[in-house]
């Protein structure tokens, strides 16, 4: 038999059976890799900051027109998938299946050409005769994080599109509830948030006057 | 407590306006940015605007878009601070080696 005070223990957030913040594991579990994350485009970012601080003679390859309106396209194209993801979350949580599965298609859309663009660009630097050794510009480390950074995030964007269309189709059959949709969407907003750092460092710190 | 107020809960999130204006004020800082870069400002004046007004736009994502606005302030207490405390350190050991070795290069 318990007194008063035992109960009040096993009924608190202590005693399981609890979701900690008031979400669900797979809210948090996501909230948890996207901080892991985070820390490893800062590296990123910090390790390119790094190799430029200590090159003055960093290469400037992208002249404002074409290459910084194509990322600027690339930009809007990205953060325009993100308002789609938010209308697929609201959707789900109206639990409106079709125009749920709608939205997310167009995210997907939206990531997809992303991709087009920015494999656009990277051919384009190509056929300049930039790799990810050499580039004929001087420093030979702007090809190793230029498309070490690119790379990185555009793996990211794949990766979303292949899980947006995974949790779409099953969200669609009812297999998946709003709260995958919305950590799906998680995930979308921070493959947006890390763009809205590359963009500014790696290209508009980079234009060619 | 009853384990039942613990259930998870439905954050209901801004309404489709909110995120539609948060949406325009991140297109418009992007445009802001493009706009410095286009006026040709001293190196480190840039990178000090860009990395400030980055970081109002990844806010702005966090909050509304990610809603963690509409989460418990908890949550932010837990995930946010560790989360810069490891950026500052990366950036404590990795600067003063940059601009150190940047006064050790031959000049000329």
């Amino acid at each position: 038999m318990h007194d008063v005070k035992t109960d009040a223990a096993l009924d608190s957030a202590w005693s399981g059976g609890a979701s900690p913040f008031a979400m669900g594991s797979k809210k948090l579990g996501m909230w948890l890799f996207i901080v892991s994350d985070t820390l490893t485009f800062s590296a990123l970012l910090i390790t390119y900051t790094y190799s430029r601080i200590t090159n003055p003679d960093w290469p400037r390859p992208f002249p404002m027109n074409p290459a910084i309106i194509f990322s600027t396209a690339m930009t809007v194209v990205l953060l325009a998938s993100s308002l789609t993801m938010v209308m697929a979350v609201m959707a789900a949580q109206r639990n409106d299946r079709k125009k749920t599965v709608m939205w997310m298609i167009a995210t997907m859309a939206g990531g997809l050409a992303f991709m087009g663009l920015h494999l656009r660009e990277w051919f384009h630097l190509f056929e300049e005769g930039a790799t990810i050794t050499h580039n004929p510009w001087g420093t030979p480390q702007f090809g190793a994080v230029f498309f070490g950074i690119t790379g990185m995030h555009m793996t990211h964007v794949l990766i979303g599109v292949i899980y947006l269309g995974i949790v779409a189709t099953g969200y669609g059959r009812g297999k998946f509830s709003a709260e995958d949709v919305e950590v799906n969407g998680l995930y979308w907003h921070f493959v947006d948030l890390v763009w809205m750092f590359v963009f500014p460092l790696i290209y508009l710190m980079s234009v060619k006057y | 407590m009853n384990t039942e107020a613990h259930a998870v809960e439905s954050h209901a999130g801004a309404s489709v306006g909110t995120n539609l204006a948060i949406w325009i004020g991140l297109v418009a800082i992007t445009g802001l940015e493009v706009f410095l870069a286009y006026e040709e400002l001293q190196p480190s004046i840039m990178l000090t605007i860009l990395i400030g007004l980055s970081l109002v736009k990844a806010a702005m994502i966090m909050s509304y878009f990610m809603h963690l606005k509409f989460e418990k302030f908890s949550l932010v207490l837990w995930l946010v601070p560790a989360m810069i405390f490891c950026i500052c350190m990366m950036m404590i050991f990795f600067f003063p080696e940059a601009f150190r070795l940047l006064q050790m290069r031959p000049h000329g």
